[in-house]
């Protein structure tokens, strides 16, 4: 058993801790309080390879594989969880799909440019009325001569007002349930295609979060992703894959709480002496960084397996769902040790708490997280 | 353009708390996380600019443990081409004069036109090192350098930043020595694809015996500094409240000037 990261691994965790501790964190109260997309973060992350990370050489990437794609969605996380979504979305949820299921000319043509950092993508899974239900997709693609023709709504989709390309899954075969479920690579600039304004959202504010409008968009027949019907299976394991990444975004929010508390501590006296050196601070940084790392660790674990092509969904659920309780807790305790201070908007841990929660919802609830658990249990 | 530049492995103590070893001469490094030098950052970032103006050639220099592997690929993953690190614990790494001496020793023998080091280590402070190797190798040195134009190949015009923010300029022949101060450029981050580059350039570990050098020259007995103690100075509070209304605060205030001297 070996739980040391590579020399390249280790090389990638530095350089983006220190992109990100400089570049970002000075920058990310004020893109929260302004709501702000961070485009100009975003180019130079392009220019640093990151979005090539996760994705082979062949198609514009760097071929270094998840675990190191991990460490970097945790250290820009921990600096702005709202490029971290943005960041994440792209890679796991947005480019995946292609690079899991395309062919070798839509790779060629959408991973690449995704990979480089040229394109953002989205997915679009999430309906108003099919959100972990996904039987109850409502979005339907009609094949009509060469081009399929869809209509339909996708809500609460990351990145939807700045993409370029959108993984879309509709009802190709009516009545058949999830079995009649397809997905679709669409150009956002196709005609019908269209997006409402931006949530107003509890945390994640800087990062775009919107509606999706399609009314007869009309793309080509091959714009199909792998074959009819099984939309419903890739979006599971591409599911599996985000889940890993929503793991490392909630520990870089619990590493952001745990080491805003702690320096607090240390500095902040009463009674005369600093709060680290009472027992109950201490008790609740402990635990803090105890879960902290366990949540690394199972989240580094599911990374690896899924790089090592073994089967993850088991660890990547109980991954997603450890270290997204752990980001809100470590960030209530963050709150509580700061006390007053901690409920303002002068110190980041309020911003830790709304960016923590919604670890807890999107890419499959805690509940729902259980229910893929359980599963596996064999229940 | 042929370039070798210094770089140093040194603590980030912001973070951690400082606690001497019960030796009272070294430092409880264990809890401290460690990286480049700042100055010796902005000498790689500079040797890297001056290899894309001027193309050319840099051989990465450090004395340092395994561990400092990952700072010495990260400034080839910015565009250094090769590195040499020294490992022997034979060296009174304490000496600046000792440590200029191992590193001429690995430069000596070999073509160079510049060499660069940070102006100053974080950790100790001598400032000595870069000026030190410069007469160890028989060149010129310019230091605290906050600006440089290679001239057609055989001069470099350096800026250094003196007292009051004073700019002096100097011409030197080449091979030289720069020091490099911070702020001189803006040092980039290593982009994934390099950080791929780098492990497949050269890093080269060698010891005392590799590189020639005799021990007895650069160890505790040859070095003529001795250290004798390190420790963490008494928190003393000298401060005064004055208290009272206005008016006596101001008339005691006044009072402690005058007999200090300082009105």
């Amino acid at each position: 058993m070996d739980f040391a990261l590579s020399e390249s691994q280790l090389m990638i965790r530095r350089m983006v801790s220190d992109f990100a501790g400089k570049e970002l964190a000075p920058i990310a109260a004020e893109l929260d309080r302004e709501s702000r997309f961070p485009h100009a973060i975003l180019e130079k992350m392009a220019g640093l390879d990151l979005f090539a990370l996760p994705f082979s050489e062949d198609y514009g990437g760097t071929g270094d594989g998840y675990v190191a794609y991990v460490l970097a969605v945790e250290e820009i996380s921990k600096a702005c969880a709202s490029t971290g979504i943005t960041y994440a979305a792209h890679c796991s949820l947005g480019t995946n799909p292609v690079y899991l299921f395309g062919t070798e000319e839509q790779k060629l043509k959408w991973v690449t440019p995704c990979a480089k950092g040229e394109m953002l993508s989205a997915f679009g899974l999430t309906e108003p009325d099919a959100g972990s239900d996904a039987g109850g997709t409502k979005t339907t693609a009609v094949l009509d001569g060469d081009q399929w023709v869809i209509n339909g709504t996708k809500c609460f989709i990351t990145n939807a007002t700045y993409a370029g390309m959108v993984i879309i899954t509709a009802v190709t075969e009516p009545g058949q349930g999830t079995r009649g479920i397809s997905s679709f690579i669409v150009p956002t600039d196709t005609p019908g295609f269209s997006v409402t304004a931006p949530y107003e959202k509890l945390g994640l504010k800087a990062s775009d979060t919107a509606e999706i409008i399609m009314e007869d968009v009309c793309i080509p027949a091959d714009y199909l992703l792998g074959k009819r019907g099984e939309g419903f299976k890739q979006f599971m394991q591409v599911l599996d894959g985000g889940r890993i990444s929503i793991g490392a975004l909630s520990v870089g929010i619990a590493q952001a709480a745990l080491e805003a508390a702690l320096n607090y501590a240390r500095e902040r006296r009463q009674f005369g002496r600093p709060l680290s050196k009472f027992q109950a601070i201490q008790f609740k940084l402990a635990d803090m960084a105890t879960r902290t790392e366990l949540a690394r660790l199972a989240v580094h674990r599911a990374a690896w397996l899924k790089d090592q092509g073994q089967t993850f969904t088991r660890e990547s659920a109980m991954a997603k769902l450890f270290a997204s309780e752990t980001a809100v807790a470590a960030a209530l305790e963050a709150i509580q040790i700061f006390g007053g201070y901690g409920y303002t908007r002068e110190y980041p841990v309020e911003r830790y708490l709304r960016d923590a929660k919604l670890m807890e919802i999107g890419e499959g609830t805690s509940e729902i997280q259980r229910l893929v658990i359980a599963r596996q249990l064999g229940c | 353009m042929k370039m070798f530049v210094c770089i140093k492995y040194v603590p980030d103590t912001s973070e951690a708390e400082v606690k001497v070893n019960p030796d009272g001469v070294s430092v409880d490094s264990s809890r401290f996380s460690f990286d480049i030098n700042d100055a010796d950052n902005y000498a790689v970032e500079e040797s890297v600019l001056i290899k894309e103006a001027n193309e050319g050639d840099i051989t990465v220099l450090s004395i340092g443990p395994k561990q400092s592997d990952v700072m010495i690929r990260m400034a080839m993953a910015k565009g250094c081409d090769r590195a040499v690190r020294i490992e022997d614990e034979r060296i009174a790494g304490y000496d600046p004069l000792m440590v200029a001496k191992v590193l001429g020793g690995a430069v000596k023998g070999q073509e160079f036109d510049l060499v660069l080091t940070g102006c100053m280590a974080s950790d100790d402070w001598h400032m000595t090192t870069g000026v030190a190797l410069a007469e160890e190798l028989g060149v010129n040195h310019v230091s605290m350098v906050k600006k440089v134009e290679i001239l057609d190949g055989k001069k470099v015009k350096a800026y250094r930043e003196l007292e009051g923010g004073l700019m002096e300029v100097v011409e030197v022949e080449l091979p030289v020595v720069l020091t490099i101060q911070t702020g001189i450029n803006e040092p980039r981050y290593a982009p994934i694809r390099g950080i791929r580059e780098a492990q497949k350039k050269e890093l080269k570990v060698a010891n005392l015996d590799d590189l020639g050098i005799d021990a007895a020259e650069v160890n505790a007995d040859a070095s003529l500094v001795v250290l004798e103690q390190l420790y963490i100075p008494q928190v003393e509070s000298s401060a005064e409240f004055i208290e009272g209304e206005p008016d006596v605060k101001a008339e005691k205030l006044a009072s402690i000037l005058v007999k200090g001297g300082l009105v």
